[in-house]
């Protein structure tokens, strides 16, 4: 009796100790440097390093969201970023956590330059240096280059950075989609106001 | 090697795991919305299934019939499949990290797919010799692969297809599923194995 | 038709290519009344971008008066195309002006007023184009301003001039002409059919392509004839293709005439042809004949509403509506004005839209005629859209993308190559809108493009200042370090000198006195920093010390006085000299600890001071700024007055939000000053807010001193501006003195509150 739960024990025992060999083998040799999908989580970020999510930039959010963290705390990327993230990552597109921030028309900032003091402070907290200027001298923003992140606002002492919606009249002008089709019946809210009454 | 043959056929078509035996359905109802996903998936259970029947037909044969420890049949599976799946994660997340994400639970819960354990505990059951069970195995294999491609096929049009409400989702998945079921339910007397 | 036996065989093979529509051609409509001329309208307005690429660049002025055929602007890059008066004018307007577009919206436009003369500018005609060189021609054509006048407005000059040159090898016209309605090339055709084959053999010389085939749709008998008649002893082969919508479209022009298909998302130069348009081909040949600049087109206007439905050659810049009276147009109850043809022209939203480059025809269909599109219905996968695609693409598929939003998708199933023909929704019997879906996806996906664009630019930048601020940060750490070693290479020096010094004095006393000065320049610093500590403490067990003397004298006074007074006072001696004791101890304390607390104490300084500090320096900014904005004020001119009176008062409110703080600041400090147990920190901390507050008001005092002296110089007017300021001015010094004196007294008060603290 004895020997026969022994044998059982021992036969599993070694089963295991083989597999386990073999797993800590693969484990070196399948060994993965950093967390790739990092990168593609962050191309689809917006990039405006507004640290609306809470992180300092964007890549840190990306290596978040890596991480486990939730895909809807980017109010610049909006709707549109939190679908190519969820088509990415195949889970269901969450709407936006109205926590971080809403999602607003895009915007530049622009300096109102007889304003400007020139105390550079606005180009220390621009992330992506799109603020020019120097020391004592009336600053501009490349309106090209910005993003519209805001951190240049709550830094200037006097107040003379505005968010000014973007513009870019027939360029970025697009034809409407067509209406949507609501060719079920059972769908379509006069149905189901109909039967309400 | 008509034998052989009889078996693929058997296992893709005439005993579908999925469609005619409905084993391993939660990863054919969970990994199906997309397509790459599910192509994805289904190598992976093929790399699992082939390798798990081919382990634990060594096992049985080479550890436990000769010890006399038939009775641990099902334990000592699970084991080769845990391991078998294990080093599989391993190998997926090195060569491809996007399809490791996508895959998410449904990676490790191949341990627990039940076409798996299924696959090794018929090949006992119908004392299939060393190739019969290779085959069996990635017959099976085969079998899932292929409808869980044509399910998710089929759900990537339905999604952007007009669905009443009550049914979108899950409900017209499920629906789908049954017709399929259905047709494959045609090719029964097909081959007798 | 008799007309079709009139067609002559074709020496070069008709292909076909997959699906096309037959629609109702509506051709005669138009066709058989010869070009008429308009004369000219009350105004021009013509837009700066009339074609595909960069908007011209203005090359005129508001009130300007300009000749017939003189530039209005240039061309803006190599992808843009120059922009000529039409008539001879004054320039009345620059600004933006309802243009011909699908979204009704504005662009810039210059708006002309023709005085009536039409007088041209000098014109550079040349007899023989042979005697050009190509790069000559190129020139002219692109001095011309041509663009693509089929539709599309793609500018010519880069389409003669490929970067293959030498690879192209088929110049193909593009005569079909396919759309409904449209007969401009064909009457073009059939009134100046010698200029279009001369402006082909100029293409020919300047592309140096060895074959030449003309496409032309075989329901236009005329047209044919009338190319047949000039193409007389010349190496152009005609090719007649079955008439097929939509045959003109460039790819399919090309898969007809050539068997070769134009690889998705490359252009036909990729595979050695080029392709013109017959009014383009006209205008090339006018700009290098006569040296003429692209300044008026042939328009179709056409539609059941138009009495008068012909041809008219048309001043660019014409509005429409205008042109529409010249004709006798009836304006239908429900309206619609189509620019373009009835496949793939869009509704003008308004009628008083100027013609442009790429304006052929001007549809006013009755509604009957071309009734509005009945509501779409669903998709019953019939399938007949994949059968009528000219390009070969599966607009089922990709109608069920769009709708999903699946962009990418759609992309991958070649949505770009999509031509927007619209013979999908023509054949689509749900009228399911397609063409709309597909136009507005691919918008959308450019859009998605650009933003993925900006994004990576944006994400390069970031990186590139994140390195930058790396790298600065690890410039100024090696800085520090290597002035700390240098620090400490210079005290080693001065050590080693000091103790060779030592050695060569063997003289015990002065060796002393060596050690002396080392150990002084070792505890120096700290002695300085702990200085007003140790002051502190010691003036306070003074302070307690002259008590306690104070108290001896009353108890002998007591003694010889009254008996019952002796006790307590005695008690009173003895807790008193207790706590002179511990003055003494703390203050010997203190200065044992000197070296190690100075560091501390320092560091204590260090975490309190900022705050002050930053909080005066706020003060003086803003009070620097008002200054400046004052001065300002008093000098500036009265125009100027009203904004800076503005800046200066938000300044002003800002001074005082800073002082609020100040004040809040000092009060909060002081506050936990009184609560402070540590002496030695609270004399400290009060220090350098002191100090700061006699800088204020230093500075202030300078202020007013500067004014006072602007004020003698300033003139009458300014002076009482410059009052205002002073006497602004002096309420500040008064409250930077009464601020001073605050906190002067509340100083003292900590002091003795210390004292106190030491003695009870």
């Amino acid at each position: 009796m004895v020997s026969i739960i022994l044998t059982a024990v021992v036969a599993l025992l070694g089963l295991a100790m083989v597999f386990g060999i073999l797993l800590g083998f693969a484990a070196v040799r399948f060994k993965v440097e950093g967390n790739p999908i990092v990168d593609q989580i962050d191309s689809l970020l917006p990039q405006t390093q507004c640290g609306q999510c809470g992180h300092p930039g964007c890549r840190p959010y990306a290596e978040g969201i890596a991480a486990g963290e939730e895909i809807n705390k980017c109010p610049p990327g909006g709707e549109e970023t939190i679908h190519a993230l969820a088509d990415l990552l195949d889970v269901e597109a969450p709407a936006l956590d109205a926590e971080h921030g809403v999602e607003k028309p895009k915007t530049v900032a622009v300096i109102r330059e007889d304003e400007c003091i020139g105390c550079t402070k606005c180009i220390q907290a621009c992330p992506i240096d799109a603020i020019l200027g120097s020391a004592k001298h009336m600053h501009t923003v490349i309106a090209s280059e910005c993003t519209g992140c805001d951190l240049c606002v709550e830094p200037c002492p006097v107040d003379c950075i505005d968010m000014v919606p973007v513009d870019n009249g027939l360029a970025a002008w697009n034809w409407d989609a067509p209406k949507p089709l609501n060719i079920i019946a059972t769908d379509s809210a006069s149905y189901h106001g109909a039967e309400s009454v | 090697m008509s034998e052989y043959l009889l078996i693929l056929v058997s296992t893709i078509l005439v005993n579908n795991f999925v469609l005619v035996q409905f084993l391993g359905l939660c990863p054919f109802m969970g990994v199906s919305n997309k397509l790459e996903t599910a192509m994805g998936m289904g190598l992976a259970t093929t790399f699992v299934l082939t390798l798990s029947s081919l382990c634990s037909y060594l096992a049985f044969n080479y550890l436990l019939q000769p010890l006399g420890l038939e009775y641990l049949q099902t334990i000592t599976f699970i084991l080769v499949i845990a391991f078998v799946v294990q080093f599989t994660e391993m190998v997926v997340r090195k060569t491809s990290p996007v399809l490791y994400r996508v895959l998410g639970i449904f990676l490790p819960l191949i341990t627990t797919n039940c076409a798996v354990l299924g696959v090794a505990l018929l090949n006992i059951k119908k004392q299939n010799g060393f190739m019969e069970s290779i085959l069996y195995g990635f017959g099976a294999a085969v079998g899932f692969s292929m409808v869980l491609i044509l399910f998710s096929a089929m759900r990537e049009r339905i999604a952007v297809a007009d669905v009443p409400i009550p049914f979108k989702g899950s409900a017209i998945g499920m629906i789908t599923a049954g017709l399929m079921s259905l047709a494959f339910m045609g090719f029964t007397g097909l081959v007798n194995i | 038709m008799t007309t079709q036996e009139l067609i002559p065989t074709c020496s070069v093979d008709i292909f076909d290519f997959h699906g096309g529509i037959h629609p109702e051609e509506h051709k005669t409509d138009s066709n058989q009344q010869p070009i008429r001329v308009l004369g000219l309208p009350p105004k021009l307005i013509l837009p700066l971008k009339q074609h595909i690429g960069a908007a011209s660049k203005l090359h005129v002025e508001v009130g300007q008066k300009v000749l017939k055929g003189q530039k209005l602007a240039d061309a803006d890059g190599p992808f843009s195309v120059a922009l000529h008066a039409p008539t001879s004018g004054e320039v009345v307007a620059i600004d933006d002006q309802l243009i011909a577009h699908p979204s009704g919206q504005t662009d810039c436009c210059i708006t002309l007023i023709p005085d009536g003369e039409d007088k041209w500018c000098e014109l550079h005609p040349c007899e023989d184009f042979h005697q050009l060189s190509t790069s000559q021609i190129q020139a002219k054509v692109s001095e011309a301003g041509i663009a693509g006048m089929g539709g599309a407005g793609f500018p010519t000059a880069i389409k003669i001039a490929p970067p293959n040159l030498a690879t192209i090898d088929t110049l193909i016209l593009n005569a079909a002409e396919c759309e409904p309605y449209i007969t401009s090339d064909d009457r073009l055709l059939q009134e100046r059919a010698s200029e279009v084959v001369e402006g082909l053999e100029i293409l020919i010389k300047v592309l140096g392509v060895h074959q030449c085939l003309i496409g032309i749709e075989d329901n236009k008998p005329e047209a044919i004839l009338a190319l047949q008649k000039a193409l007389a002893g010349k190496d152009i082969q005609l090719c007649v293709v079955p008439t097929k919508y939509p045959s003109g479209g460039e790819k399919q022009l090309i898969k007809l005439l050539t068997n070769k298909e134009v690889p998705s998302g490359r252009i036909p130069a990729d595979i050695g042809i080029v392709c013109q348009n017959v009014a383009t081909v006209a205008a090339i040949y006018r700009a290098v004949r006569f040296g003429e600049p692209l300044i008026s087109r042939i328009t179709t206007l056409t539609g059941e509403q138009i009495a008068e439905r012909g041809n008219v050659e048309v001043l660019l810049g014409t509005p429409i509506d205008w042109m529409l009276k010249q004709v006798n147009y009836q304006s239908a109850k429900v309206q619609r004005l189509i620019m373009g043809g009835p496949m793939m022209g869009f509704t003008l939203l308004h009628s008083e839209v100027p013609v442009v480059k790429t304006t052929n025809c001007i549809l006013a269909p009755s509604p009957k005629e071309l009734p509005l599109s009945p509501p779409a219905q669903a998709c019953i996968r019939c399938g007949l859209c994949a059968d009528a695609c000219p390009a070969e693409l599966l607009p089922q598929q990709l109608y069920w993308f769009s709708r999903a939003e699946e962009y990418e998708k759609a992309e991958h199933h070649n949505l770009f190559d999509c031509i927007e023909c619209g013979a999908c929704s023509y054949v689509c019997p749900s009228s399911i809108p397609l063409v709309q879906y597909y136009r507005h996806s691919k918008g959308k996906i450019k859009q998605q493009r650009e933003n993925h664009r900006k994004s990576d630019q944006a994400r390069e930048r970031f990186e590139a200042r994140q390195r930058r601020l790396e790298q600065e940060q690890a410039e100024k750490a090696a800085k520090r370090k290597e002035r700390a070693e240098a620090a400490a290479k210079a005290q080693a020096a001065k050590l080693a000198q000091a103790e060779q010094q030592a050695e060569m004095n063997l003289d015990s006393a002065s060796k002393a006195v060596v050690q002396e000065a080392s150990d002084r320049s070792q505890t120096k610093q700290a002695l300085a920093d702990e200085a007003l500590d140790l002051d502190t403490l010691k003036s306070a067990w003074e302070k307690a010390q002259a008590k306690l003397d104070k108290m001896f004298d009353a108890l002998d006074d007591a003694k010889a006085n009254n008996s019952e007074q002796v006790d307590k006072l005695t008690r009173a001696v003895e807790k008193n000299q207790m706590r002179v004791n511990q003055a003494k101890m703390a203050w010997q304390k203190a200065q044992k600890a000197q070296q190690i607390q100075s560091v501390s104490v320092t560091e204590a300084q260090e975490q309190d001071e900022p705050d002050i500090e930053a909080l005066t320096l706020a003060v003086e900014k803003a009070e620097a700024k008002l200054i400046k904005m004052e001065d300002a004020l008093a000098q500036a001119a009265d125009e100027q007055k009203e904004r800076l009176t503005r800046a200066v008062e938000k300044n002003k409110l800002r001074v005082e939000q800073a002082k609020q703080v100040l004040e809040d600041a000092k009060a909060s400090l002081a506050k936990s000053q009184g609560a402070n147990e540590a002496q030695s920190t609270i004399a400290e901390a009060e220090k350098p807010d002191l100090n700061a507050l006699t800088l204020v008001l230093e500075k202030a005092q300078a202020k007013l001193i500067k004014m006072e002296d602007a004020l003698a110089q300033a003139a009458d007017e300014q002076k009482e501006k410059l009052t205002r300021a002073v006497e602004k001015n002096k309420v500040r010094v008064e409250a930077a003195k009464q601020a001073l004196e605050e906190a002067q007294e509340q100083l003292n008060i900590d002091i003795s509150d210390q004292s106190k603290g030491g003695k009870s």
